[in-house]
């Protein structure tokens, strides 16, 4: 480092670890760690591994919260390890264990798959009747600001799985799809561009679906993008119940921009080069 | 794919009492599933005991003595308790869950304020709202235990 | 859709529950602070027998009473499914649920109902 680093203190970090080729279950590990200031978990517990315990196993990535690698139990509550600053959560104790409701691989890391598959069944992607616009398209899709506000906040998401550890549905019921998915569902059933919701009501107003929401906001609390997954999930249980009651306001999916009909060529221009691909 | 065993790690039924530092709302939604679960409780067996009343005024007396012990009225005045956090809460879920209470979407720019911090307020209503009825009805059972 | 119309009937039921079980709220447990125009004709304890008669033959309250019945059996049994759903079982234990609360229900219903009108022929 080239950075002149102070050290603030030091701390007993206590690690969740769990080997799978040695361990029966999971088991809590202790380090002393020396922290300077400005330490994030992250760079915590890269120091424990570089200088303490090298077997210790976590995931990591882009370390500024954009890529949602990182998420795990921080003192109790689901956040990224690269955005928590030490000093904010403990003083003297930092307890780091996996994040719940999801299997553990190794030590810190979760096996996210189910939180995929339950993404996947909803289907993550613009769906319209014209799906040869969207696989080859000809041109752009007409979209105002305000149609774009309405789900531009649930496209945010990292995947994280923050969301899906601080759920209490998940905690007991495996197949519930969480605030990821529902979160994901809306975002598309509400773009204007999205012609799916007829689809995707058939899982997100299922058994398992957005009707498991009870509204405990675990998942906006924890959100570390400000998603806020349960105001999204509400949102979709209002269109839900107003596609139910036949209420709901026909939507025809957003129109694609054709070339300008009536431009002229600026006749100072030069020629384009010719293409080479 | 997982070559080793994973270890399974949901929280189960605890999940729904405890798991750390949890917001406010996340207890609100378990108190309202013990008060739903106390008050079904009691109205099933509510049903059996005030269909007595169509056998005539000694069945129904002898319905009434075997649950006039304090035991059973304070009993009541819980489930009367459970009614009042059961329904104000409920009308605040109505609101949320049809969509009218959670804010409109907005691009989120920290510190977020999210649907909590738009519901909070409706929250504290509420729940000033149960205690006020809770006082109202702790009255009139002090006052009927009297009578009695 | 069919967990959309259950769902949506358990809001409605809680809407029509609010009300009707605030009245029953009021008649048993307020009307000593608040009074209850008439529905406890001889005062004293609310359970006293010929109050109760006084209300059994009353048809609003028999109507009342049908329908505050009728609507809590229907989201207290909802309500109760989804915690017993939330716990992870499996779909003979889910089918079972449903087929145990229907006709359970539906009984309690029936029975409360003709208990409730054999009672206004006393």
């Amino acid at each position: 480092m080239n950075q002149q680093t102070q050290l603030w203190r030091e701390i007993t970090v206590y690690l969740r670890r769990y080997n799978p080729e040695r361990d029966a279950k999971p088991h809590w590990q202790h380090y002393l760690l020396p922290v300077d200031y400005g330490m994030t978990v992250l760079d915590g517990l890269h120091r424990i591994r570089e200088t303490l315990d090298p077997t210790i196993v976590f995931r990591f990535s882009c370390r500024m919260s954009v890529c949602g690698s990182c998420a795990m139990l921080i003192n109790g509550k689901p956040a990224l390890a690269c955005n928590t600053q030490i000093s904010a959560v403990a003083t003297e104790t930092l307890a780091l264990a996996p994040l719940p409701n999801f299997e553990i691989i190794k030590d810190l890391v979760p096996d996210l798959s189910s939180m995929f598959r339950k993404h996947t069944s909803i289907q993550p992607y613009i769906r319209r009747a014209d799906m040869e616009e969207v696989e080859k398209p000809t041109g752009e899709f007409l979209q105002s600001p305000e149609e774009l506000t309405r789900y531009l906040q649930f496209a945010y998401c990292i995947k994280c799985g923050a969301c899906m550890a601080g759920c209490p549905t998940l905690a007991t019921d495996p197949e519930y799809l969480g605030p990821m998915p529902l979160t994901q569902a809306y975002r598309y059933c509400t773009d204007s561009r999205d012609a799916g919701f007829h689809d995707r009501k058939k899982v997100v107003g299922a058994g398992h679906g957005a009707y498991r929401c009870h509204y405990a906001g675990e998942c906006s609390n924890v959100c570390p993008k400000g998603v806020d997954p349960a105001r999204a999930i509400q949102l979709m249980k209002r269109d839900l119940v107003l596609d139910y009651l036949k209420l709901k306001r026909r939507h025809t999916p957003a129109v694609v921009a054709g070339p300008p009909t009536d431009a002229k060529r600026n006749p100072k221009a030069p020629e384009p080069p010719p293409y080479t691909v | 794919m997982a070559l080793s065993k994973n270890y399974p790690n949901r929280l189960g039924i605890m999940g729904w009492l405890t798991g750390g530092r949890w917001g406010i709302e996340r207890y609100v939604y378990t108190l309202h599933r013990v008060t739903g679960l106390g008050i079904l409780f009691y109205f099933l067996l509510h049903i059996f005991v005030t269909s007595t009343r169509v056998l005539g005024p000694e069945a129904w007396g002898k319905a009434m003595a075997s649950v006039s012990h304090p035991i059973f009225k304070f009993g009541e005045f819980l489930v009367f308790v459970a009614f009042a956090i059961h329904a104000t809460n409920g009308i605040r879920l109505v609101l949320l869950e049809l969509g009218w209470v959670v804010g409109k979407a907005e691009e989120p720019v920290y510190p977020y304020r999210t649907s909590l911090n738009v519901q909070r307020p409706l929250l504290v209503v509420m729940m000033i709202l149960a205690a006020v009825f809770i006082l109202l009805g702790g009255w009139d059972f002090i006052k009927v235990m009297g009578v009695r | 859709m069919r967990e959309t119309k259950y769902w949506t009937w358990h809001i409605v039921a809680g809407a029509v529950i609010l009300f009707l079980l605030g009245l029953h709220m009021l008649v048993m447990h307020l009307y000593q602070l608040l009074g209850t125009w008439g529905l406890n004709p001889v005062g004293g304890a609310a359970v006293a027998w010929l109050n109760v008669l006084a209300r059994s033959r009353m048809t609003a309250m028999v109507v009342i009473y049908i329908l505050l019945l009728g609507a809590a059996l229907y989201h207290g049994l909802y309500g109760l499914r989804t915690i017993l759903f939330e716990l992870g079982p499996g779909k003979a234990l889910q089918m079972a649920v449903n087929v145990v609360f229907w006709i359970g229900g539906i009984g309690l219903f029936v029975l409360g109902t003709v208990a409730a009108i054999a009672a206004k022929m006393l």
